[in-house]
């Protein structure tokens, strides 16, 4: 009981808190809802690149045999556990106009990730990838992998047998996947701040504006944990039965 | 379309080492107990296992350094494998959409197959709304859909039920016959060997130990576990004159002189052994006294396990039994007939 009070009463406390009377108001306020704008893209954009790079690494996971195959997915687990403003911090080396990457990429394209909406989609990505990868391998290794063998014998390449066989197959695995990857892109903090900064407008996401809001004015800051909060609750929600129930 | 294989396979401790040939138009059934390494083959020649040793070589072409999908061999798996997501129609197009045939043709050609086998009114269902015998005619529907230079059934018919097995088996039969290219087909069962195959392959750890139609097979078993599959008491020894001698010393009494001597299967149907309380007087030349082991129920009859200088299964009925008071540990004195017991060469 103790520890459900623990869990519930800062959630409650923020309802009780909340300045419901000037509710509408102030969540239309251009502040927030550039943040929220800016938060909802960069989640989503987040979630597309962790889907483009990170389906395929899970295939390789679940499917190839190699050396070092456990090593690689413990390197993949790496972000999940690191502190976010280390993943910021160690993207900021790469990708930063010094960095490793980040150099050749100024030189020879003029692009630079740092304090850019584009560096907060880097760093969310980097956060929440680990999600999406350990969900899809999850649902990789349930699918039975004959199915993909039957389509060989059918005259299917591999490619194609992944496309139209394995992937309908693991679709639910991959869609929880990618909302737990949003939901991990959304409220992310420590890596954005670090590598793409606190710009209104450009790079200031929901949690960045939370923090920011909390020095000023905290009525502001409580709204705009409620938006988050209610964010959660929904993908709480519509998860319900592929994970809480598990 | 001919057959020509040697599949050497090396895993964790086991070889398969085997060679198959079947001619266009002829099913083969490869017969063997569980571990005996049919899936194994069936595995190695549509190419989801890679051959140690050996090659496939199907008309003429080698087959084993391509990759499955290249081959165009159809496989039925033991449960089928149909696509969950997709329905007997898509499932059954599949083939045909990968060899580039535009959808819509693929979906008649599909439409086709699945009249063909009798499922013209199910092509909008899922797998999991098929009965078990639908499934089966789909999954056959599917490898045949792909147009394939060979045809492999693993198991076809034992996910049936024993009803749906019979109609099943007789379809199946009628569509092996169509196809004009090889068929390998795998089974623990002798009946569905049998009734499907015009040649059957023991293998037994891995290595044929006997190929031949059903009729040499059924009336010269070469192993044990033929011999059980076959319902034949099977001994080898050494053959001189009428007299066949085991290797424990007990002797066996056929009629007439054995065709060979030497090396020599013996072999005589349960049905031909007789048990008596007590030692029988009279005509049969091999009498011996045995232990009742075991009691099983086979048909109408029982089988009897019995142990003694040789191990022999007899079938009695069960009003026999009853009056010899047949239990496990019970001593009898079985006997057979000369003219009962059948010798070959080994």
């Amino acid at each position: 009981m103790l520890g459900l009070a623990f869990l519930i009463l800062p959630l409650a406390g923020l309802l009780i808190r909340a300045p419901w009377s000037t509710l509408p108001e102030r969540l239309t306020e251009p502040g927030i809802l550039a943040a929220l704008r800016l938060s909802l893209l960069t989640a989503s954009l987040a979630t597309v690149v962790c889907l483009i790079l990170g389906v395929p690494l899970a295939w390789v996971l679940a499917r190839a045999e190699f050396p070092g195959r456990r090593l690689v997915r413990a390197l993949v687990t790496v972000p999940l556990v690191l502190p976010p403003v280390v993943g910021g911090v160690a993207l900021l080396l790469v990708f930063g106009r010094r960095g490793l990457v980040g150099e050749w990429l100024d030189q020879t394209f003029g692009v630079s990730l740092p304090f850019t909406t584009a560096g907060v989609v880097v760093a969310e990505a980097f956060v929440a990838m680990p999600f999406l990868v350990i969900a899809v391998e999850g649902a990789l290794r349930g699918a039975d992998s004959r199915y993909e063998e039957a389509a060989a014998t059918l005259g299917a390449t591999r490619w194609t047998a992944f496309r139209r066989v394995t992937l309908p197959l693991i679709a639910p695995g991959v869609a929880a996947g990618a909302v737990l990857c949003w939901a991990r892109a959304l409220g992310e903090f420590g890596a954005t701040i670090t590598f793409a900064g606190n710009f209104p407008g450009r790079t200031q996401t929901m949690p960045l504006a939370v923090y920011l809001a909390l020095e000023q004015d905290v009525d502001a800051a409580i709204v705009l944990s409620l938006v988050l909060l209610a964010v959660s609750v929904g993908i709480l929600a519509a998860l319900r039965d592929k994970w809480v129930a598990a | 379309m001919s057959l020509l294989a040697h599949l050497v396979v090396r895993r964790d401790g086991f070889l398969l080492d085997v060679e198959l040939t079947a001619e266009p138009g002829e099913v083969v059934a490869l017969l063997g107990p569980n571990g005996a390494g049919k899936t194994t083959s069936l595995r190695a020649l549509a190419g989801l296992l890679r051959l140690d040793d050996g090659q496939i070589e199907l008309d003429g072409v080698r087959l084993d350094p391509l990759a499955p999908e290249q081959r165009r061999i159809g496989v039925v798996f033991q449960d089928y494998l149909l696509f969950p997501h997709l329905s007997a129609l898509d499932n059954v197009a599949f083939g045909p959409r990968c060899r580039g045939v535009p959808r819509t043709e693929a979906r008649q050609q599909a439409q086709g197959w699945l009249a063909r086998v009798g499922l013209a009114d199910h092509v909008r269902k899922k797998p999991r709304q098929l009965s078990g015998g639908q499934a089966q005619r789909v999954a056959l529907a599917r490898a045949l859909a792909g147009e394939p230079r060979m045809l492999l059934l693993d198991e076809p018919l034992a996910a049936l039920d024993a009803r749906t097995r019979l109609d099943t088996r007789a379809q199946l039969r009628g569509h092996l016959a169509a196809f004009p290219g090889a068929t390998v087909l795998v089974t623990h069962d002798p009946l569905d060997a049998l009734m499907l195959a015009d040649r059957l392959v023991i293998i037994e750890d891995g290595r044929v130990v006997q190929t031949g139609d059903a009729a040499t097979i059924t009336a010269q078993p070469r192993t044990d576990y033929v011999a059980r599959l076959v319902g034949l008491n099977l001994y080898r020894g050494q053959a001189s004159g009428s007299r066949v001698r085991l290797p424990d010393g007990f002797e066996l009494v056929t009629a007439g002189a054995s065709p060979e001597a030497g090396e020599v299967f013996v072999a005589f149907p349960p049905s031909a052994v007789a048990l008596y309380p007590a030692r029988p007087d009279g005509s049969p030349r091999n009498t011996w006294p045995a232990t009742v082991s075991m009691v099983s129920r086979q048909g109408d009859a029982l089988r009897i396990e019995l142990t003694g200088p040789v191990p022999v299964a007899a079938d009695i009925t069960p009003a026999a039994a009853v009056h010899l008071g047949l239990e496990p540990g019970r001593e009898l004195w079985a006997t057979v007939k000369a003219t009962e017991v059948r010798a070959y060469r080994a």
